[in-house]
């Protein structure tokens, strides 16, 4: 369903001229199936939409079950890949060996989104209006050692704004999200003094209100004056972004600046698996113009199918899900970075080693 | 009521045509004391079932050595309980605080309503007023849940604000009432609003079927309309206000989409009822965990199922002990 409202919607980016990602020169039919993060669900379904309209004897079909489903799932076999926020495991990575025909399973990334932290005060908050803090600022009002609006020391990095006495009301998730992990890694490394916690999915505390979902987020912070949470930078909508500081600057979340972080980050070295290229998002940078808070999300595949056309598809589809084609198409769709440079290379190079075994 | 003596007398006519009817009326009686006999035991069957299915894929998690059913429900807490009962208490706690509160309030406007429809409002207010009431009992939930989420929560925070300001040395309003008020408060507001159309359109029914010369004779006595409704016709229909309230509760018990589009949800014991994550129901719990769950977590969730169908169960057993009187 989701699937057919994409292609009619106006929003899918025009099919370009380049040619039709299919590997191993054979023409490439059938129906795929993936699920996992509702993240990507965006990003999916316009690179579905454009997938289809390029391979005409595909059908694909994404259902966003959450990381933690899509990967259970893809690790009974009924799925062709996955979508997660977290990378694989040790232990799923074992797991794996009995779904592939050969190898374990391996990561790359494929979708790069900003977290924007958003709030909604009156008079201030808008499409484009930013207020300046820094992590450890950011790490005290979603601890609940800030709780007004006109305290000292957000004043003090915005001297140009009237900051009301209002109380401020944080959001955070109730359900386990990646977004909730990300988050809490980025005040863990950047503001170890102010936020104890360590990074998890579920939110660590016990301050504010906690919605499911990020649109449940999202409309929590819109329901009231003083609010102020987290959450996947293209729902903002009309609500007020927090300026982060990094080196000594306060940058806006945009996906060029989000992009700048993620394509400087190192790359982990995995002690298994050789295929996996997993991010450490270098929270802590200081480069000119980078946006620190940024979530990546994962495709999970076998490095070599049971199923010959499964292993086709994974094949192509994630080739062009990863390249400056499908990066754009999800951009233009979502307003997430383009990964590009080395990282994109490297997803490109193990995706490339996808084996279709007969 | 069943010892009237015209009641018997009709009785015994009735017994009297039954003896003197042919033989095929008595087989007719057989097959029909057959069916009504496999429709009452099937639903003892269905019952059997769900508790079996309850049971059965709730054992993974009690037959789970500690350490690891430990994690399990730290996982779905966050890290806020670490074991069954620590992880189903506040949740019953706040199934019931929620329920009760909402029938609270549903309870007396309920009656009231149904009070003013047969009794006291016009012939042309009444027909409008009884088709309202049964439309509202047709509403889905999740429409509730949107019109309480999207609507009344945002509305009611200067209302809620107001309480606690002026009644918050009553530790129940204690302040500040957050903002949004996603709270226990307004849940079961919106609750008691779903709920409402039961009661309403039961304790109506019944009230139109009070016996009229019971009233006329109380009228005839001297009563006001007030002492009449008092004397003759609330001790013949409390009964059945009581099975209608319980109906109702079993409803608030088991919401979960309207609970789940509302409420700020939390582990605590908290009669803290204008504060944000407090409280959380079961039936709402299952339905946001349940698709990140692994199969370990899935059987927990299905253990605390198992504790609100027994909640249910005894609410049930107390309202028969009520009526039963």
């Amino acid at each position: 369903m989701s699937v057919g409202l994409a292609a009619c919607g106006d929003n899918v980016g025009p099919v370009d001229s380049s040619n039709a990602p299919s590997s191993h020169g054979s023409k490439i039919s059938g129906e795929f199936h993936g699920a996992g993060a509702s993240s990507q669900q965006s990003a999916v379904e316009a690179w579905i939409a454009t997938y289809q309209s390029r391979n005409r004897n595909v059908k694909i079909a994404y259902n966003p079950s959450g990381s933690g489903a899509g990967v259970s799932t893809f690790l009974t076999g009924a799925i062709a890949w996955a979508g997660t926020d977290a990378p694989l495991d040790d232990q799923q990575v074992a797991q794996s060996q009995s779904i592939c025909a050969s190898g374990t399973a391996f990561d790359v990334p494929v979708y790069i989104s900003p977290i924007a932290v958003m709030f909604n005060l009156k008079g201030i908050s808008g499409t484009d209006k930013h207020l300046n803090m820094d992590a450890a600022t950011i790490a005290k009002i979603f601890d609940g050692k800030i709780t007004n609006w006109n305290d000292e020391e957000i004043k003090e990095q915005n001297p140009k704004v009237n900051l009301p006495n209002e109380a401020i009301t944080i959001v955070h998730r109730s359900d386990k999200s990646g977004t909730t992990k990300n988050f809490t890694d980025y005040l863990k490394s950047t503001a170890p003094d102010d936020w104890q916690h360590d990074p998890q999915e579920n939110w660590p505390n016990d301050v504010g209100q906690a919605a499911k979902g990020t649109d449940g987020v999202i409309s929590s912070i819109a329901q009231a004056n003083g609010t102020i949470g987290y959450a996947d930078a293209a729902k903002a909508g009309n609500l007020g972004t927090v300026s982060v500081k990094v080196g000594s600057d306060y940058v806006a979340y945009t996906p060029e600046a989000a992009s700048a972080v993620v394509n400087s980050s190192p790359v982990r070295q995995m002690p298994k698996g050789s295929k996996r290229v997993v991010v450490d998002v270098d929270y802590q940078t200081q480069a000119k113009g980078a946006y620190p808070l940024v979530s990546v999300s994962y495709a999970v595949a076998c490095p070599a199918y049971k199923d010959a056309p499964t292993g086709r598809f994974v094949n192509s589809w994630l080739s062009y899900l990863v390249s400056s084609n499908g990066q754009k198409t999800a951009a233009d769709n979502t307003g997430s970075a383009s990964m590009g440079g080395e990282l994109a290379q490297k997803a490109a190079k193990s995706i490339a080693t996808i084996q279709a075994k007969d | 009521m069943t010892t009237n003596p015209p009641d018997r007398q009709q009785r015994q006519q009735a017994e009297d045509v039954a003896l003197a009817a042919p033989r095929h009326a008595y087989r007719a009686d057989a097959i029909f004391h057959g069916v009504a006999l496999a429709c009452g035991i099937s639903i003892l069957v269905v019952l059997g079932a769900v508790v079996l299915f309850l049971v059965a894929r709730a054992w993974p998690i009690f037959a789970l050595p500690g350490s690891q059913s430990k994690a399990v429900f730290e996982s779905l807490s966050g890290g806020k309980a670490h074991g069954f009962w620590q992880y189903v208490g506040p949740l019953v706690f706040g199934t019931v605080v929620i329920a009760a509160l909402a029938l609270l309030i549903a309870f007396f406007v309920a009656v009231g309503v149904a009070l003013f429809i047969t009794f006291y409002a016009p012939r042309r207010l009444a027909t409008p007023l009884n088709y309202a009431v049964d439309l509202l009992a047709a509403i889905p939930s999740v429409i509730y849940g949107l019109w309480g989420g999207l609507v009344l929560v945002p509305a009611m925070h200067p209302f809620w604000d107001a309480v606690s300001r002026y009644l918050g040395w009553i530790p129940l309003f204690a302040g500040p009432a957050a903002n949004p008020p996603r709270t226990v408060a307004s849940v079961a507001v919106v609750l008691a609003v779903m709920i409402m159309p039961i009661i309403t359109s039961m304790t109506r029914d019944l009230f139109a079927q009070a016996p009229r010369l019971n009233e006329e004779a109380a009228l005839a006595l001297g009563a006001t309309k007030w002492e009449m409704i008092r004397l003759a016709v609330l001790p013949f229909a409390k009964s059945g206000i009581v099975s209608a309230s319980m109906l109702a509760l079993g409803r608030a018990l088991g919401e979960t989409m309207a609970v789940m589009m509302i409420l700020s949800p939390g582990l605590t014991y908290s009669w803290h009822i204008l504060q944000a994550s407090k409280s959380q129901t079961i039936a709402a719990n299952i339905a946001a965990q349940y698709p990140e769950a692994n199969s370990m977590g899935v059987s927990a969730l299905i253990a605390t199922g198992l504790v609100l169908f027994v909640i249910t169960f005894v609410v049930n057993l107390a309202a028969r002990r009520i009526t039963a009187k």
